[in-house]
């Protein structure tokens, strides 16, 4: 058992290092694929060298990134077959469709035109070449589609049942998996803080190149398409980070109630804007959860329900079996986790018996098994529980991630409020000035920050379920041993370290040179 | 639901195929040492370089595929040789990297490092590959048992032999696999530079040697190799779903099979066809057309013969029942249906990466392009 305790942990470092350092590079490949777009297309139609001298800039900046993304996207999607092999079994008539389409639909598109973007200058047709940076781009958001719709299912399984005989869930509704309202809400708010974050590096690099006084024009005018692109998104991800608050709020409360640190909720609930966490806080210990709070009345109930009075159920709310129901709208008593846990192993020990049944050819005692199984599947993952505590996420990580996020958003809004006012009313006195300069180089790493927070909170806070209600980690990992996942676990370390500081020596080292000459006036090779 | 298995065992056999065939650009990699000069190494990364995520997309795709249809397959084979797969992942790391990284300044390790990533990607990739598709066809040491998803404790399906994948690389038949592949993507990527690089008679010279000593070992090791899978036992299932092993199954599969062997042995001649007239006319440049198509074919046919014919695809050799059939590893009749639409998109697909493979190959890289090109690696 202890053996399992240690593959599983192990397990999820390794997944967590592997997806936190794919999220470095993913997000930059989703912003700069569009701004590279819009800026190849204002070429197309002026016909002016300086726009192509500007493309071609980020151009190579973008396929340094994309490499990396490349690599450590590998690795992910094969690490759900190396390290979470039950899991692929269990759901994998569900979540291999995503993957598959992911790589046909998308992967391909991309694959095939960027090298029409980097080698097809002289090659191909101005227009097709602006045709493979657009196919490109949208093959970069297909790609996000394809991949968000299977994590999104994760956290919201729709459109499957449980089939015994198999011992799996099978799909049967495409259409409810890939447009469940989990879906379509992450897919947006996902690319579109890709946008916000390509163009925070578009404006960051830019604002460095200003420093350097070489290529004011040149700056000035990346500025201006990405503060543009940049108050779209970041206004959008906002936008759509409300309808994810709802969205957790109905089908994930137990997350809702780590991120805000919320043990026993109430009507008219308050958010947490200040405040630390009490790590040695347990459910129904009696001791406070947050020290030195303070709080925006009502907050919560209005930022998860939309209704300044609504019930917000807190952990241990949750525990003794308040629920939100499907529309969201109200709260209800449903089943208590230790009910939940009993269900579970009772639906566990009906499928041992049609298990029996179905191999004694009993046709009788399997319909009755299954019964039992269709009434208890729904809490099947909790059998693997053992105490309702067990289903309670790291409270102190979704807390601190999801004020992280929040209020580097926040900053992120003004900032590209002032960028996009500046940039397109021409205040280029406040562009250049030295300390606005330095400031947006600054924001190059709070964006990553809040983009991996992100991240961190909605997978941190969905523990301990790889399918929410339905397998926890530890009946999801593979037969390994926790050596082996060690080894590789570090050995990921130093490779993604190598690869890191290569990435970001090579894009400053180009940054740099290009920076020494103007580049609007730099012979074209 | 048996069509539906048959076809996408079908598909995974293409996507196979086509990436054995697409593996010239790791053979290309263990040839960059040979390179005369600087500027003849640097024609072979950038020809190769315009292919090499052609060839990632298709592993990815590949493992996607085998995800969405065969699911077991991904759950047992992936999870149970865990290290073989890793040691895969992990050359391919370092060759997505290598190529954008190799020339550009303050790239931390060198453009020598670089390039000997992308020699290891090369031997690695194409060796291990072979390794993983050996296993499919001489087994492997694995039990499935499904019920074990039910237990607290161990509640693990799939368990594989303690050495996880390396047993597999130290087993002779999987190697001859492997080296196999190896030979086979060294004698694709010579007659790949003779199409798509211009740098003077003596480098065409140069690769057509490469690639009549590359295909000579290509040849014999694959002789053994149908030699060996040919006189193997198999193991094959009965109507009740029963797996038994089976004398000479691969043999008996290709005489019942017909018209796979007939595209077997019509892809063994288009690549020795290839060869031969790359051997014979020194000017003909279109050598890796016959051997590119030869190579599909002759995969294609193979791995269909390892699935159909009521075939157990992965072999468990401790306990046959254990082993993996089309039958009792796919995914459920609605996931196959819809995968199968999505699959409708295939020839689309295929059509814009001829188009794009074409403007981009035409005419030949020359040193005087790359020295101009803006992004070359």
């Amino acid at each position: 058992m202890d053996e399992l305790i240690n593959v599983v942990d192990w397990s999820r470092w390794q997944f967590a290092l592997t997806a936190i350092v794919h999220w470095l590079f993913v997000p930059l490949t989703i912003g700069l694929s569009l701004i590279i777009g819009i800026m190849e297309t204002v070429y197309y139609r002026t016909r002016n060298e300086k726009w192509l001298r500007i493309t071609k800039f980020w151009m190579t900046l973008f396929g340094i990134n994309f490499a990396c993304g490349v690599a450590t996207g590998l690795i992910l999607e094969f690490e759900f077959g190396t390290n979470w092999s039950n899991y692929s079994w269990f759901v994998g008539d569900i979540f291999g469709a995503p993957l598959a389409i992911e790589g046909i639909v998308a992967f391909f598109l991309e694959s095939t035109f960027i090298a029409v973007m980097f080698f097809g200058w002289k090659r191909v047709s101005p227009r097709f070449h602006l045709a493979a940076t657009w196919l490109t781009a949208i093959g970069v958001a297909l790609s996000a589609l394809w991949i968000l719709v299977a994590n999104a299912w994760m956290q919201y399984p729709a459109g499957m049942e449980f089939d015994p005989e198999q011992m799996r869930n099978v799909m049967v509704s495409f259409k409810d998996v890939v447009l469940s309202p989990v879906a379509v809400n992450k897919f947006f708010h996902t690319v579109l803080s890709g946008w916000v974050l390509g163009s925070v590096f578009v404006v960051g690099v830019s604002c460095w190149l200003l420093i350097k006084r070489n290529n004011r024009d040149f700056a000035l005018r990346s500025i201006k398409v990405a503060g543009a692109v940049g108050l779209a998104g970041i206004v959008l991800t906002m936008w759509t980070g409300d309808g994810s608050a709802v969205e957790v709020s109905k089908y994930q409360p137990m997350k809702l109630a780590a991120m805000e640190g919320l043990y026993s909720g109430s009507e008219g609930q308050g958010l947490v804007a200040f405040g630390f966490v009490n790590t040695d806080k347990r459910p129904f210990d009696g001791q406070k959860a947050i020290h030195a709070e303070v709080s925006i009345p009502k907050g919560l109930s209005i930022l998860a329900r939309h209704d300044a009075d609504a019930f917000v159920p807190g952990i241990e709310d949750l525990i003794r079996g308040y629920a939100v129901n499907e529309s969201g709208d109200t709260v209800y008593k449903d089943v208590s986790y230790a009910r939940r846990i009993e269900m579970g192993k009772t639906a566990r020990q009906a499928l041992r018996d049609y298990d029996a049944a179905m191999k004694r050819g009993d046709a009788a005692a399997m319909a009755s098994a299954k019964r039992i199984i269709d009434d208890n599947f729904r809490y099947f993952g909790y059998g693997y529980l053992n105490a309702p505590e067990d289903a309670v996420p790291p409270v102190a990580v979704s807390f601190y991630s999801f004020r992280v996020m929040v209020m580097a958003g926040g900053y992120l809004l003004l900032f590209f409020i002032v960028v996009a006012w500046a940039s397109w009313r021409r205040k280029v006195n406040l562009l250049q000035n030295r300390w606005f300069c330095i400031l947006g180089l600054l924001t190059i790493p709070v964006v990553w920050i809040c983009s991996e927070a992100g991240w961190v909170l909605a997978e941190v806070g969905r523990q301990p379920w790889t399918i929410e209600g339905l397998l926890p980690v530890n009946a999801a990992v593979s037969a390994i041993s926790s050596g082996s996942v060690q080894t590789t676990f570090w050995l990921f370390v130093a490779l993604f370290t190598v690869l890191l500081v290569a990435e970001v020596s090579i894009m400053v080292r180009h940054i740099r040179r290009k920076a020494e000459t103007d580049m609007f006036y730099e012979p074209e090779k | 639901m048996e069509a539906l298995q048959s076809y996408w065992w079908f598909l995974i056999s293409l996507l196979g195929a086509l990436l054995v065939f697409l593996l010239f650009v790791q053979g290309g990699q263990t040839m960059l040492f040979c390179s005369h000069s600087s500027m003849t190494r640097n024609l072979k990364v950038n020809s190769l370089g315009r292919k090499w995520e052609l060839t990632y997309t298709t592993l990815v795709v590949f493992g996607g595929a085998f995800f969405a249809s065969f699911p077991l397959f991904y759950s047992t084979c992936f999870g149970g040789a865990y290290w073989l797969w890793m040691l895969i992942l992990l050359s391919f790391i370092l060759q997505a990297v290598s190529y954008e990284f190799r020339r550009k300044p303050g790239n931390l390790l060198g453009t020598r490092v670089y390039d000997a990533f992308l020699f290891f990607n090369g031997c690695a990739g194409c060796i291990l590959l072979g390794v993983a598709v050996g296993m499919m066809i001489f087994g492997a040491d694995f039990t499935v048992t499904k019920g074990n998803i039910l237990d607290g404790g161990q509640p693990v399906i799939s368990v594989w032999n303690p050495s996880h994948g390396l047993e597999a690389i130290f087993n002779w038949r999987n190697l001859l696999v492997g080296f196999t592949v190896l030979f086979l993507a060294r004698t694709n990527a010579a007659l790949y530079f003779i199409n798509s690089i211009e740098e003077g008679t003596a480098f065409r010279a140069r690769q057509r040697r490469a690639a009549l000593v590359n295909g000579a070992v290509f040849v014999v090791l694959f002789l053994a190799l149908v030699a060996v899978i040919f006189t193997s036992d198999g193991y094959g299932y009965d109507a009740d779903g029963v797996i038994s092993e089976v004398p000479y199954k691969y043999a008996d599969n290709l005489m019942s099979l017909w018209w796979l062997g007939f595209i077997f042995v019509v892809g063994v001649v288009m690549v020795l066809y290839g060869l031969g007239k790359t051997a014979v006319r020194r000017v003909y440049n279109h050598g890796i057309v016959w051997t590119g198509a030869g190579t599909v074919l002759a995969i294609l046919a193979l791995m269909c013969l390892l699935g159909y014919n009521d075939t157990a695809f992965l072999p468990s050799v401790t306990d046959p029942q254990s082993s993996l059939t089309i039958r009792n590893s796919s995914s459920s009749y609605f996931t196959l249906k819809v995968m199968t639409w999505v699959s409708v998109l295939s020839p689309i697909v295929i059509a814009y990466i001829a188009v794009v493979w074409r403007k981009l190959s035409k005419p030949p890289l020359t040193p005087t392009e790359l020295e101009h090109e803006h992004d070359a690696y």
